[in-house]
C-alpha cells in the first residue's frame, strides 16, 4: 500500500440538508488495492458521503482529490469518467430488461449512430464476466435471476464503464450466507486485479473478515480510522454507537406455556402459479418468542399476510386457540387478539398523511369509545394518542403532527405502541428493527421480550441472523415456503443456520 | 349488395377510422413508455385537426394545390409539439399531477381552437370546407386484385403512413439506443439517471413525440373524412386511442391491433344502417357502441396489464 | 372551527388566488393578441354579472351545478379516486329527474319534487358506481372507463328523451309536471326573472354534509385512510374495495343531484344534446381550485360560475369570443396543477417579504 498517494481523498467534506448537518467536515483516504470499510449506524451520514463522491450531491464545503488531482464531481457521468463506480444497496436495475441491456444502458455500442449493436455488447459482457469470474448470463432477463446475480450485474455495470474505484453500499443486506461468501471472494479478486473498494456497512463481522482499514462515522463526523488488523469488533461497535454496547440482550429464560398459534400445511401459490408457501407448518406458544429465520423472498411476506388475513391461502389451516384464522379478514384476525408490526411501516403500518392521533386508532376507530354512533369521538382519540405517545416515548411535536414528518425510529415506536396496546395474545413482528439506529433497536427488542415475559406469544420474522439469535427463544428456518429446520439459539451457530437458510441441510426436528 | 363486397367495404372503413387511432396511440406509447401519462391525447388531436385544417386552408389560398394537405400535416406537427410542451413543462419540470396536466391540454384545446377559428373566420364556429384534402388512392397493380384490392389497397395516403409508422415505432422503441433509453426512463428513472441518462430530457422528447403523433392523428381526420375543422371533429378518439394503447400493452404492434378493433366498432356503426335487421336499433345505441365495447374490452383485458413501472410518477432526483 | 381554519393555511390560499390572477392575465394576453380590449372585456364580464339583479341571479344559477360537480370530484379525490366522469353522472341525474318529473303525475309537490331529486342522485350514484365496481373488482383504470361512460351517458340520455319524453317536432323533452319543479317563483320575480331554485340551498347543504361526513364520521375516516394509503387501510381491517365503490357512489350522487337541480329548477325540460354540456368537466377545475375541500369548492364554483355566466356579457360588450373563458379556466388549472411555477414566480416576493421582516 502506498500511503503517500491515495486514489481517493476526501477533505473536510460538509453537507447540510435544510439545517441538518449530514456530513460534518469528513476526511478519508482510500489507497490503491485497498478495501476501506465505512462503518456507521443508519443515518450516520455514510450514504450522503458516498453520494457526494458519486456526484449525486454537491458538498457545501470541502474538496475531493482523485489520484492526486483535485476534482469537482457534479454528476454521475463525471464520477464514471473518473473511474468511480457505485454498487447501490437498492439495485438500480430495469426489471424487464436483459442483463446486457442493463449494463450497456447509457454507453451502448451502436451502428449507424442509432442502431443498437446488441451482439457486440453481449460479447463484451461475456468476456468481462469471465475475467472476474462472475458467471453472469448476458441474455437473461433481470427479473428472472437471483438477487445475488443481480448484484453481480450491478458490479459489471461499473466494470463495463472502466471503474477502478468501487463503492459497495450495504452489499450483503439482501444476500444469503453463501452469496455473502461468494461476494467476499469477488471483492478480493477485484482488488487483486488492481481495483480499490469502499465498503459501506454496519456489520462488524464483514469488516473484520474482508477490509484492510476502517473509517468510523457517527452523527456526520469521523470518529476514527483504524487498520482492521489492529482492532476488534467491540472497539468498533463502541466507536460506532458512542457508548458501550453489549450484543447480548438481558433476558430471563423463557417459560413457554400452551400452544397459541398452530399453522398446518399452509399452501399458497402466487399470481404466476409458483408455490410461495409449500406445506408450511409451525407453532407459537404463549410466553415464547419464535424466531423465523430465512433469506428474503422465501415466503416470509406471504406467511405473514396469510396469518393476518391480508392474503387468501389455497389450503392448510391457521388456528389460534381452536379458532380458524385462515382466509378470514384482517379485522377478524385482529379481533381474535393478533397484533401485527408490519414489515414495511410506510406501506402498511401508517397512513403517512394522517395525524399521529388518527394513526393511533387505525385499527380501533370503529369501536367505542372512539366511535360514537357513527361519528368519531375526537376527544377520546386524542386522549388515546397522548397516552400511547407518552408511554412509549414517541418523539413528536404534537399529536396533530403528520406521521410523515417523524423519524423512522419514532414511527416504529408509534406502531409498536398501537399494536401492544391492543393487548394481543399473539404479536407478529416482521423486520421490526429494519433501518433503525442502535438505541431504537434495543428499545424494540426489549418490547418484544417484555411481551413474552407477560405470557404473550411472539413471532419474530427477521433476515438478520444476529437479531434472531439474540432475541428468539426458539428458531425455525424458512426456505422456499417451508420450514426446513428447528433449533434452539443456544445449541446452534451462524454457520448451521446459514446452511439451513440456503437449503443445503436441514436440522433439528422437522414438521413433516 | 352481396355480402363479400359489404365485408370488404366494412374492413376498408374500419381502416379509415383506425388511422387516427393508430397515430394517436403511437403518440401515447412514446409518452407513457417514458413514464408520462398522457390523457391529453384528445386535446392534442384537437390541436392537430385545427392546425391541419387552417394550414391547408391557407396553403390552398396561396395556390399550393395538391401540396396543401401536406402543409396541413406539417402545421399539425408543429402545433402538436408546442401544445405538448405545456404538458411537459407542467408534469416534468414542475412535477404536476400528470393526469390533471393532461386534462389542462384538453381544456385549452377545446377553448383556444374555437377562439382562433372565430378570430380567423369572422366569428364562424368552424373552418370553411377544404378543397384540397387527401383522397383515397389506388396502388397500381395491387388495387385491381378482387376483394384484397378494395380492402387493403384503396386508401387515403395517411392510412398507409399510419401502418408504416407502427413498424417504425416498433423499431425505434426496441432496436435503437434511443428507444432503450426511453423505456429505461419509464421503467426505472433513477437507474437511468445513475447511468448518466438525462431523465427529464428523455421524457420531454417522449411527450413531444406524443404531441406530434397525436396531432397528426387529429389532422388525418380533418384532412380526410370531415374536410374541415369544427368543435366536434374530434369526439373521443384521443381517449379511445389511450384505451388502444393500454389494450395493446404499450407495444406498437399490439396497439395497432387494438386500434383496428376499435376502428371496427366505429365502422360497424355506419354499416349497421345498411341492414334491414338493424333498422330497429335506435341511432343513439349505435353511437354508444364504440364506447361501450371499449369498456368491455378493457374489462376483459385487465389482469395482464404491463404498464411501465414508473408511469405517472414525477422523477425526483432527491429521492434516489 | 379552529381545525377548519387550519385547512386553509396561508400557502394553500395563496396558490389558488395567484393561479386565478395568472389565469386572468393569460386570458388578457390572448385577448390582446387577438386584437381585443381585455379591460373592456373583463369589465363587461363583471358588469353583466353584478350590474343587475337578473345577471346576479343567473350567475347563482350557473354556480349551483358547478358546486355539485365540484363536490363530486373533490369527494372522490379524498378517497384517492379521480372522478372524471361527473359529466356523465350529471347527465344521468338529469335524465332520471326528467323521467320522474314528466312521467309521474298526480303527486303533491311535497313528494313529487323530492322523489325526482332522489331519483337523480341515486341514478348518478349508480352510474358512478359502475366505475367504482370495475376499479375495485377488476382493477380497470377509472379514468378511461369514466370517459367512455360520459359518451355512453350522453347518447343514452338522448335515447331516453327521444324515445320516451320527446316534445313533438323539437329536439327536447316535454316539460316536467309543475309538481316536480323546485323553482322559487317569488325569488325569481325579485331577481328580474332570473331562474332561482331550491337547488342552490341544497348544494350548500351538500357541502356541509361532505365536510361532516368526511372529517367527523367513522365512514369518512375510512374513506380518507383508503385514499391516502389503501395498503394501510387494508392492514387496519378496512374493506378497501367496498370503500372504493362507496366513494364513487357518493361522488356520483353529488353529480347526479346537480343534474336533477338543473332540470327541476332551471329548464324544466331536457334537451337532446349534440355534445356534452361540460358542467362535469368544469367540476374538475372547481374542485382543484377549492383544494378538494367542500367549502373551497363553493368558492371555486362561485369563481367559475361568474366567469362562465359573464362570458356572454363579455362577448356582447367587447366582442371577444366566449371560448376565451375556457382558456382562462384551463390556465387556472394549469397553474394550480403546476404549483411550482407559481412558487417560482412568487419567490422574489417571498424573499423580499422576509427581508422586510428582518429590517
Amino acid at each position: 500500500m502506498d500511503a503517500a498517494n491515495p486514489v481517493v481523498e476526501l477533505k473536510q467534506i460538509t453537507k447540510r440538508f435544510s439545517g441538518i448537518v449530514a456530513n460534518d467536515s469528513i476526511s478519508l483516504k482510500l489507497h490503491k488495492g485497498e478495501i476501506l470499510a465505512l462503518l456507521g449506524e443508519n443515518g450516520a451520514g455514510k450514504s450522503t458521503l458516498m453520494n457526494i463522491l458519486f456526484g449525486l450531491y454537491q458538498p457545501d464545503e470541502g474538496s475531493i482529490e482523485i489520484k492526486g488531482k483535485p476534482v469537482s464531481i457534479d454528476n454521475p457521468n463525471k464520477a464514471i469518467e473518473l473511474g468511480i463506480g457505485m454498487v447501490h444497496q437498492h439495485f438500480k436495475l430495469v426489471q424487464p430488461f436483459t442483463v446486457t441491456e442493463n449494463i450497456i444502458l447509457g454507453m451502448e455500442p451502436k451502428k449507424l449512430g442509432f442502431h443498437l449493436d446488441y451482439k457486440t455488447a453481449t460479447a463484451k459482457i461475456k468476456s468481462l464476466s469471465d475475467q472476474y469470474g462472475l458467471k453472469v448470463d448476458p441474455n437473461s432477463k433481470v427479473s428472472e435471476i437471483s438477487v445475488g446475480m443481480q448484484q453481480r450485474v450491478e458490479i459489471l455495470k461499473t466494470l463495463y464503464r472502466g471503474a477502478d474505484i468501487l463503492i459497495f453500499d450495504e452489499p450483503t443486506a439482501v444476500l444469503t450466507p453463501q452469496e455473502i461468501t461468494d461476494l467476499m471472494s469477488i471483492m478480493r479478486r477485484l482488488v487483486d486485479e488492481g481495483k480499490s473498494i469502499i465498503l459501506i456497512t454496519h456489520k462488524l463481522k464483514e469488516i473484520m473478515h474482508i477490509s484492510d482499514a476502517v473509517t468510523i462515522i457517527r452523527r456526520g463526523k469521523v470518529v476514527d480510522t483504524l487498520k482492521t488488523s489492529e482492532t476488534d469488533p467491540n472497539t468498533l461497535a463502541e466507536k460506532m454507537v458512542g457508548r458501550n454496547v453489549s450484543f447480548k440482550i438481558d433476558k430471563k429464560a423463557a417459560t413457554p406455556g400452551e400452544s397459541i398459534l398452530e399453522v398446518r400445511d399452509l399452501m399458497l401459490k402466487n399470481k404466476e402459479g409458483v408455490s410461495v408457501l409449500d406445506g408450511l407448518s409451525l407453532d407459537v406458544r404463549a410466553g415464547e418468542i419464535l424466531g423465523v429465520a430465512g433469506v428474503d423472498g422465501n415466503g416470509q411476506s406471504e406467511l405473514i399476510e396469510a396469518l393476518t388475513g391480508l392474503r387468501k391461502v389455497d389450503s392448510g389451516s391457521v388456528t389460534m386457540k381452536g379458532m380458524e384464522l385462515a382466509n378470514r379478514t384482517p379485522r377478524f384476525v385482529s379481533e381474535q387478539g393478533v397484533s401485527h408490526i408490519p414489515e414495511d411501516r410506510h406501506k402498511h403500518g401508517l397512513v403517512l398523511d394522517f395525524s399521529m392521533s388518527e394513526n393511533m386508532v387505525l385499527e380501533t376507530y370503529y369501536k367505542a369509545p372512539f366511535n360514537k354512533g357513527g361519528f368519531l369521538n375526537q376527544q377520546e382519540i386524542d386522549k388515546q394518542a397522548k397516552k400511547l405517545i407518552e408511554a412509549f416515548d414517541v418523539r413528536t411535536p404534537s399529536i396533530e403532527t403528520k406521521a410523515r414528518s417523524l423519524s423512522g425510529g419514532n414511527q416504529q415506536k408509534a406502531i409498536i405502541a398501537r399494536e401492544i396496546d391492543k393487548k394481543p395474545e399473539l404479536l407478529i413482528a416482521a423486520q421490526p428493527t429494519r433501518g433503525l439506529d442502535v438505541g431504537a433497536i434495543e428499545f424494540v427488542q426489549q418490547q418484544l421480550i417484555s411481551q413474552r415475559d407477560q405470557g404473550k406469544a411472539v413471532m419474530l420474522i427477521s433476515f438478520e441472523l444476529d437479531e434472531i439469535m439474540n432475541v428468539a427463544d426458539r428458531i425455525v428456518v424458512i426456505y422456499e415456503g417451508r420450514i426446513v429446520g428447528e433449533v434452539l439459539p443456544e445449541q446452534t451457530n451462524d454457520q448451521e443456520l446459514g446452511l439451513m437458510m440456503s437449503g443445503s441441510t436441514s436440522g433439528g426436528k422437522q414438521h413433516e | 349488395m352481396d355480402w363479400i363486397t359489404t365485408i370488404g367495404q366494412l374492413i376498408n372503413t374500419t381502416l379509415v377510422f383506425s388511422t387516427a387511432l393508430i397515430f394517436a396511440s403511437m403518440g401515447g406509447i412514446f409518452s407513457e413508455r417514458s413514464g408520462v401519462v398522457n390523457i391529453g391525447l384528445e386535446g392534442l388531436m384537437v390541436f392537430g385537426a385545427f392546425a391541419a385544417a387552417v394550414g391547408t386552408y391557407y396553403a390552398e389560398g396561396a395556390g399550393m394545390g395538391a401540396a396543401s394537405p401536406y402543409i396541413g400535416l406539417l402545421a399539425a406537427v408543429v402545433m402538436g409539439v408546442i401544445a405538448s410542451l405545456i404538458h411537459a413543462v407542467a408534469s416534468i419540470t414542475f412535477k404536476a399531477d400528470q393526469t390533471i396536466s393532461g386534462i389542462v391540454i384538453n381544456f385549452l384545446a377545446a377553448g383556444s381552437t374555437l377562439y382562433l377559428v372565430r378570430l380567423l373566420f369572422n366569428g364562424e364556429g368552424e373552418t370553411p370546407l377544404l378543397q384540397e384534402v387527401f383522397r383515397k388512392t389506388n396502388i397500381s397493380g395491387l388495387s385491381d386484385i378482387p376483394f384484397i384490392g378494395e380492402v387493403f389497397f384503396h386508401h387515403y395516403p395517411t392510412t398507409y403512413l399510419a401502418v408504416i409508422l407502427v413498424f417504425v415505432s416498433y423499431y425505434v422503441l426496441f432496436k435503437t439506443t434511443f428507444g432503450m433509453r426511453l423505456r429505461a426512463v419509464g421503467e426505472h428513472p433513477s437507474a437511468a439517471d445513475t447511468m448518466g441518462i438525462k431523465v427529464s430530457r428523455m421524457r420531454y422528447i417522449g411527450v413531444m413525440m406524443s404531441g406530434a403523433l397525436a396531432a397528426l392523428g387529429g389532422a388525418t381526420i380533418a384532412l380526410t373524412t370531415t374536410s374541415m375543422f369544427a368543435h366536434n371533429t374530434i369526439s373521443g378518439q384521443g381517449f379511445i386511442a389511450i384505451a388502444a394503447m393500454i389494450f395493446g400493452k404499450w407495444n406498437p404492434i399490439g396497439a395497432l391491433g387494438a386500434a383496428v378493433l376499435f376502428g371496427l366498432f366505429q365502422a360497424m356503426g355506419s354499416y349497421f344502417q345498411l341492414f334491414d335487421w338493424a333498422s330497429n336499433i335506435p341511432q343513439d345505441f349505435i353511437y354508444m357502441l364504440p364506447y361501450v365495447l371499449t369498456i368491455l374490452v378493457l374489462v376483459a383485458a385487465v389482469g395482464r396489464s404491463s404498464a411501465p413501472s414508473a408511469l405517472g410518477e414525477p422523477y425526483d432526483p432527491g429521492k434516489r | 372551527m379552529n381545525k377548519l381554519l387550519k385547512i386553509f393555511t396561508l400557502d394553500s390560499l395563496i396558490i389558488p388566488v395567484v393561479a386565478v390572477i395568472f389565469g386572468l392575465i393569460v386570458g388578457a394576453v390572448i385577448m390582446l393578441a387577438g386584437g381585443y380590449d381585455p379591460i373592456l372585456a373583463y369589465s363587461s364580464l363583471f358588469t353583466s354579472v353584478f350590474g343587475d339583479a337578473y345577471g346576479f341571479g343567473e350567475t347563482i344559477r350557473e354556480i349551483t351545478p358547478l358546486i355539485m360537480t365540484g363536490l363530486a370530484v373533490a369527494f372522490a379525490f379524498r378517497a384517492g379516486l379521480f372522478n372524471i366522469g361527473a359529466e356523465g353522472q350529471f347527465l344521468i341525474g338529469m335524465t332520471a329527474a326528467s323521467i320522474i318529473g314528466i312521467k309521474i303525475t298526480g303527486l303533491p309537490a311535497l313528494i313529487h319534487a323530492p322523489l325526482a331529486i332522489i331519483a337523480g342522485g341515486l341514478c348518478g350514484g349508480l352510474w358512478a358506481g359502475i366505475v367504482g365496481y370495475l376499479k375495485a373488482k377488476r382493477g380497470v383504470n377509472e379514468v378511461i372507463v369514466s370517459i367512455m361512460l360520459n359518451w355512453t351517458a350522453l347518447y343514452f340520455s338522448n335515447y331516453i328523451v327521444r324515445t320516451f319524453l320527446l316534445q313533438e317536432g323539437q329536439q327536447k323533452s316535454v316539460d316536467i309536471q309543475p309538481t316536480a319543479s323546485i323553482s322559487l317563483q317569488g325569488l325569481s320575480m325579485l331577481m328580474d326573472n332570473a331562474r332561482m331554485h331550491m337547488g342552490t340551498l341544497l348544494a350548500v347543504l351538500a357541502a356541509v354534509f361532505f365536510y361532516v361526513y368526511m372529517w367527523k364520521s367513522k365512514q369518512g375516516y375510512e374513506l380518507r385512510a383508503v385514499g391516502h394509503n389503501p395498503n394501510a387501510a387494508e392492514y387496519a381491517g378496512m374493506n378497501v374495495k367496498r370503500n372504493i365503490v362507496k366513494a364513487m357512489f357518493i361522488s356520483g350522487v353529488f353529480a347526479g343531484l346537480g343534474g336533477a337541480f338543473q332540470v327541476l329548477g332551471v329548464f324544466h325540460y331536457q334537451d337532446i344534446f349534440t355534445g356534452s354540456p361540460g358542467i362535469g368537466f368544469d367540476g374538475i377545475a372547481v374542485a382543484l381550485i377549492g383544494m378538494n375541500h367542500p367549502f373551497g369548492t363553493i368558492l371555486g364554483a362561485a369563481l367559475f360560475g361568474t366567469l362562465t355566466s359573464g362570458s356572454s356579457g363579455m362577448s356582447f360588450g367587447a366582442g371577444v369570443p366566449p371560448e376565451i373563458i375556457r382558456i382562462v379556466i384551463g390556465s387556472i388549472i394549469f397553474f394550480i396543477a403546476a404549483q411550482g411555477i407559481v412558487r417560482w414566480v412568487l419567490k422574489p416576493l417571498y424573499l423580499k417579504r422576509k427581508k422586510e421582516k428582518v429590517l
